[in-house]
């Protein structure tokens, strides 16, 4: 009887972890499939020309471009804010204190919310401040998206390092800003996961720079200029009738995949060696 | 025997919550000797030595009630400078606990933070203070290489070193052999043998061979009170006080 239930159970376990891994691969293959025949070197390197909706030559590098744009830039200024929030409620917040409380309650539920929600505001913030849809306004509602996942993800890390750690510095006379730095080098490789984390979502969400970076042709040149995306990018030649712009769209979601690939990679390594070599 | 305090506690008491952890501790720590805290785990003593160099302001929920003297300067009094009393005094923890960086920069770095930052000056006290704690030896090759890569008892001294870096003249040490094996715990007890012509040594300890081993005087803390406190020999072989009487011979644990 035990034995059966053992086995029930395992066969269960064997399904749901199948399921899971086939779908990843599945997606993989579909958009690979689909999209590695479309997908040349015109594709990465040119702006779409008239009539590339329906057809026409062209590639997608204002997408690419565009997309790289927002979500290094929502990710740098999404670190310069939630580092000091982290180090504040880490450090020199009391622990268990309302604050610290208030603040980890609120970035838990901010991390819950859809972002078709964040683009929404963020497109009220747009038209409150005067902007029209640009680069700047996309970098900052990805930016609000983000920071729940930096600030969350970053705690998590910084929260673990032992207070002795923290005591050894202090008893050396430092003072709680050398603590805090010695605190963040100590965190270097969950920083990084931080990250990684947010890039994949500041480069993968639709929703929020749907209302916010528009969407071009071109590619800007200016902050105040509108900006394409990939994800949209995919979503409008997906939308296309042509099958050919179709399968241009599985290509787009190729580079897309791609660009996420090589950035986890190469901050996975980086994270690696510097555990490795420095801490 | 008259010996001049370099600590001075007076009326201290300390809460924590709704506890009452340290309950009106006088003692004096004599100047240039090895004074061990001993007592059952939970009794107050890893406490009463962070309440030394005020490593408890940052808990939730304290209060701080008396007076912690250090050359005749109350500690606790608003207008002190809390890094300028913790650089008085080096604190080893239980585990070592190295800093992110490597074996040079460990050293170096409370210089560092205190504004020296002339390499060959730094170059000298790095060397001085490893050879001061047997260490240089075994790491002279491989100063650039992360803290982190020597054994236990290695970070522990090393830990010992960073501290006695930046010239303090109290050595704080919590249970500092608990996470060592025996070989490099004999290393750190020959330390503090050395040190302390120099340093004001307090140690916690639950060992009381260790106690024995090393120190000069014993203070036997219960229930956050202080018991008993005297010579070595004389709290080991004949207490005065039944409790710390028992606690000597193992009945209290």
């Amino acid at each position: 009887m035990r034995k059966l239930e053992e086995n029930i159970f395992k066969i269960i376990m064997i399904a749901c972890t199948l399921i899971v891994s086939s779908t990843l691969f599945m997606i993989v293959y579909t958009i690979f499939s689909k999209g590695l025949g479309s997908l040349n070197w015109d594709m990465v390197s040119k702006i779409p020309e008239g009539g590339f909706y329906i057809g026409k030559g062209g590639g997608i590098l204002n997408a690419i471009i565009g997309s790289l744009y927002i979500s290094i830039g929502a990710t740098i200024l999404g670190l310069v804010i939630s580092i000091p929030i982290v180090i504040y409620i880490n450090i020199y917040a009391k622990k268990n204190s309302m604050l610290t409380t208030i603040t980890r309650l609120s970035y838990d539920i901010l991390f819950g919310i859809p972002s078709i929600v964040y683009g929404a505001f963020g497109f009220t913030i747009m038209v409150y401040m005067g902007l029209k849809t640009s680069l700047l306004a996309g970098i900052i509602t990805v930016t609000l998206l983000i920071i729940p996942i930096l600030v969350r993800t970053m705690d998590e890390v910084v929260r673990v390092v032992p207070e002795d750690m923290k005591n050894s510095v202090y008893s050396l006379g430092g003072t709680r800003y050398e603590t805090a730095k010695i605190v963040l080098r100590q965190s270097i490789p969950g920083i990084i996961t931080a990250i990684l984390l947010s890039f994949g979502r500041a480069i993968g969400d639709a929703a929020c720079v749907l209302f916010t970076a528009g969407f071009t042709d071109s590619i800007p040149t200016s902050l105040d200029q509108p900006a394409a995306t990939l994800p949209l990018s995919i979503f409008f030649q997906l939308s296309s009738p042509i099958q050919e712009v179709q399968n241009r769209a599985y290509a787009s979601a190729v580079v897309l995949t791609i660009i996420v690939l090589i950035v986890s990679i190469t901050a996975k390594t980086a994270s690696k060696n510097l555990s490795k070599n420095k801490i | 025997m008259i010996l001049q305090p370099h600590i001075s506690i007076q009326n201290l008491n300390v809460h924590i919550g709704d506890n009452h952890i340290l309950k009106n501790i006088n003692l004096d720590f004599p100047d240039k000797k090895v004074t061990t805290l001993i007592g059952p785990s939970g009794c107050g003593k890893t406490t009463l030595l962070k309440t030394m160099n005020r490593l408890l302001d940052h808990q939730t929920d304290v209060r701080v009630e008396g007076k912690v003297l250090v050359d005749g300067e109350n500690i606790y009094d608003p207008k002190v400078e809390v890094t300028h009393i913790r650089k008085k005094m080096g604190l080893l923890s239980q585990r070592p606990f190295p800093l992110p960086m490597n074996i040079y920069d460990n050293v170096a770095y409370g210089h560092r933070i205190h504004g020296k930052h002339k390499k060959n000056e730094l170059d000298a006290i790095v060397e001085k203070y490893l050879r001061g704690v047997n260490l240089w030896d075994e790491v002279k090759d491989r100063l650039k290489s992360p803290a982190t890569r020597l054994s236990i008892g290695q970070q522990q001294r090393l830990c010992l070193a960073r501290g006695l870096a930046i010239e303090p003249e109290i050595i704080l040490g919590d249970e500092p052999t608990s996470a060592l094996d025996p070989i490099s715990t004999q290393a750190i007890e020959e330390l503090f043998m050395q040190l302390k012509d120099k340093y004001t040594i307090v140690l916690v300890t639950h060992i009381l061979r260790q106690a024995r081993r090393v120190s000069d005087y014993i203070g036997f803390v219960y229930m956050g009170e202080i018991i008993e406190f005297g010579p070595t020999e004389e709290i080991l072989l004949n207490p005065k006080e039944k409790l710390t009487k028992e606690y000597v011979k193992g009945f209290l644990s």
